[in-house]
């Protein structure tokens, strides 16, 4: 790159109002080198997946960062306008792979928004069952991938796998699959858990913040990891809140916005939880928020075993063949583990959505990855990108 | 202290170091060709299809050619051919059955929406797993040779939804039955009344006693009442002992 590009990127920046451009300006002039392009992915492995950066460094510095995705674009939304609205359900599986259980459920969120579906009160609980168990196996892959991408190779990782598998395990013996568990349907679940199953979700989830003390000790004081993270891809509320971003990168700025409080969907208003929020919106906080998020979903599960009502599990006027909601449009969200997740449909009266949108929070929360990385280092991008918790099923679509 | 947080954290790992010799919560590798967990009954990988009867698989299919799973599967990897002639099923009502019928589990996703939506309880889900080919196009398209697999299969890997299926079925094929043996009397009945004076007014002679009267189409129906032959019916199973229509629309 030129010299003249470099003018026009330090225009950028500080048009944006970045601290970090006039340094990287008194950095630039005394140096006078040129600037370097580093496409980083789409097969690095620690991008998560198929997506790219494109930085452009001066020195060691980001000055500027592309984020390039659809590398792995399914054309998830036209798939699923050709297709009735319970065939999308086990396509909805494939958007956040981490997290099926909550994506059915803001699918089916939307579909019983549009057609009118009453859903019962025992399968609303074991909604909320589900989408806090997803959001323990979110965060701690999220936890143990940040760690990967830190450079404590695999052992932090492992350990986090070794608890998510216990989950993953559980959603099989009640699903039939681990991941694609394709377990919601429009006014009701699926499958009714046997006792033995609960008992072993509840003894899982009692177990469980014994897992995070010993993850949090030994990792959470570690200087190196502070070092690291501490300071690192600040991003201020107002940025946040501007570009859209929702979930626990918003939160971590210390934006007190939580759909589970917000809207208030399913039942989570009959549970006393408290949604945690960041000061410093920096990787740490990003770090220390899904931890303390999973600590606040036990509280939700222990609520929620405790609370389960008998009853049936399907509303007994649910169709599950020849379905057409009547025209009109809808839109469903919930917070999902990585935030606002949504599904827009419109409904002509066929069986077939006529529109069927998706509002993916991976994708909203990248935008600001390049915000995020100014002025750091490439290794700190990596770490950023982890913090924010993206899952390219869900990116491309 | 600086190093502390560090000294800690080889701590937790020393003590997941010993552990995973000693502590069973934290040996958790399972060796696999050698070492296999056992799968949960609600565990599924790929559909297949159930057969009534083990030593005559093709013939007992329950699957009635309805297509309603080849419609619903949201990839449509299954493939119906309706056949031409009918076989009795399980009642011993005259049903069509699937010529061809053909999943592709390389298309396949495992989703089971064709399970949920088969009226007949004629496609389950598998738990085979080990599936390995080496010639992707016919080894993974199954062919309803290699999809059929008799009901106690069934009732071994997925005990408690098989049994409740089968009493559902029980229930569903007792009432039909009723149902029929009481359509069959009313019609006998009706038909007896009928013929009495039909047989008395028309008394065609010696040589062929019965076809010789289409001319009253309501005497027709007291023979062919049992005998399984072909009707054009359209829904198979859904009116149980809807036999009552051979109104002999050809004369």
């Amino acid at each position: 790159m030129s010299c003249s590009d470099f003018n026009d990127l330090d225009a950028e920046l500080t048009a944006f109002g970045h601290p970090g451009g006039s340094s990287v300006r008194a950095v630039h002039d005394q140096f006078h080198g040129d600037l370097l392009e580093v496409s980083m992915g789409p097969q690095h492995p620690s991008t998560h997946g198929v997506f790219r950066m494109v930085a452009t460094l001066d020195g060691e510095q980001i000055v500027k960062l592309k984020p390039v995705f659809g590398y792995l674009h399914r054309n998830h939304e036209k798939i699923a306008e050709n297709t009735t609205y319970l065939g999308s359900m086990p396509y909805t599986d494939r958007l956040d792979y981490l997290c099926s259980m909550s994506t059915n459920w803001a699918y089916a969120l939307a579909v019983e928004k549009l057609s009118g579906q009453a859903v019962p009160d025992r399968a609303q609980y074991l909604r909320i069952i589900m989408a806090e168990l997803t959001r323990l196996v979110n965060h701690a892959c999220l936890v143990g991938f940040l760690f990967n991408d830190l450079g404590t190779s695999f052992t932090p990782l492992l350990y986090a796998f070794r608890e998510r598998e216990k989950i993953i395990d559980l959603f099989e013996a009640l699903s039939g699959s681990r991941m694609m568990c394709n377990y919601q349907r429009f006014g009701g679940c699926r499958v009714d858990p046997t006792p033995e199953w609960l008992a072993a979700a509840r003894t899982l989830v009692e177990n469980f913040p014994r897992f995070l003390d010993e993850y949090e000790r030994m990792l959470t004081g570690n200087e190196i990891m502070l070092a690291r993270t501490q300071g690192i891809g600040r991003l201020d509320p107002a940025h946040a809140v501007n570009a859209g971003l929702t979930g626990p990168v918003l939160r971590a700025s210390g934006v007190d916005y939580d759909l589970r409080k917000v809207d208030g969907y399913g039942f989570y208003p009959r549970f006393d939880f408290r949604v945690p929020l960041g000061a410093q919106g920096d990787t740490y906080d990003r770090y220390m928020l899904r931890i303390l998020e999973m600590r606040e979903s036990v509280k939700i599960l222990v609520q929620a075993f405790r609370d389960l009502p008998g009853g049936p599990i399907m509303d007994p006027k649910a169709k599950l063949r020849s379905f057409r909601p009547k025209a009109g449009e809808a839109y469903g969200r919930l917070e999902g583990p990585k935030g606002e997740l949504g599904f827009y449909l419109i409904s002509d009266g066929t069986p077939n959505p006529y529109r069927y949108r998706v509002r993916p929070p991976s994708l909203i929360n990248l935008t600001l990855l390049e915000e995020m990385c100014l002025g750091h280092t490439i290794a700190d991008a990596v770490v950023i990108l982890g913090s924010i918790d993206i899952v390219l099923g869900e990116v491309d679509r | 202290m600086l190093g502390s947080g560090i000294i800690n954290g080889l701590i937790v790992t020393a003590k997941n170091f010993v552990g995973s010799y000693h502590d069973p919560k934290r040996m958790v590798t399972v060796e696999y060709p050698e070492q296999r967990t056992v799968l949960p009954e609600n565990y599924r990988n790929f559909p297949f299809l159930i057969s009534e009867n083990a030593t005559d698989p093709m013939g007992t299919l329950r699957c009635v050619a309805c297509q309603i799973c080849e419609k619903e599967c949201p990839p449509q990897c299954i493939i119906i051919e309706k056949s031409k002639d009918k076989k009795p099923d399980a009642s011993g009502k005259p049903q069509l059955y699937p010529a061809v019928f053909g999943i592709d589990t390389s298309v396949c996703m495992s989703c089971q929406i064709c399970v949920e939506v088969c009226p007949f309880d004629a496609i389950k889900m598998d738990q085979v797993f080990e599936i390995a080919a080496t010639d992707r196009f016919h080894d993974l398209f199954l062919t309803r040779e290699k999809l059929a697999k008799p009901n106690s299969y069934y009732h071994q890997i997925h005990p408690t939804e098989a049994a409740e299926v089968d009493g559902r079925l029980n229930t569903e094929r007792k009432a039909a039955e009723e149902k029929a043996k009481a359509a069959a009397a009313a019609k006998a009945a009706a038909a007896a009344a009928k013929s009495v004076p039909v047989a008395g007014v028309a008394d065609p002679g010696p040589a062929s006693p019965r076809p010789a009267t289409p001319i009253q189409p309501a005497s027709a129906p007291a023979a062919p009442a049992t005998s399984p032959v072909p009707k054009p019916q359209d829904e198979p199973r859904s009116s149980p002992a809807g036999e009552g229509g051979p109104a002999n629309p050809a004369s």
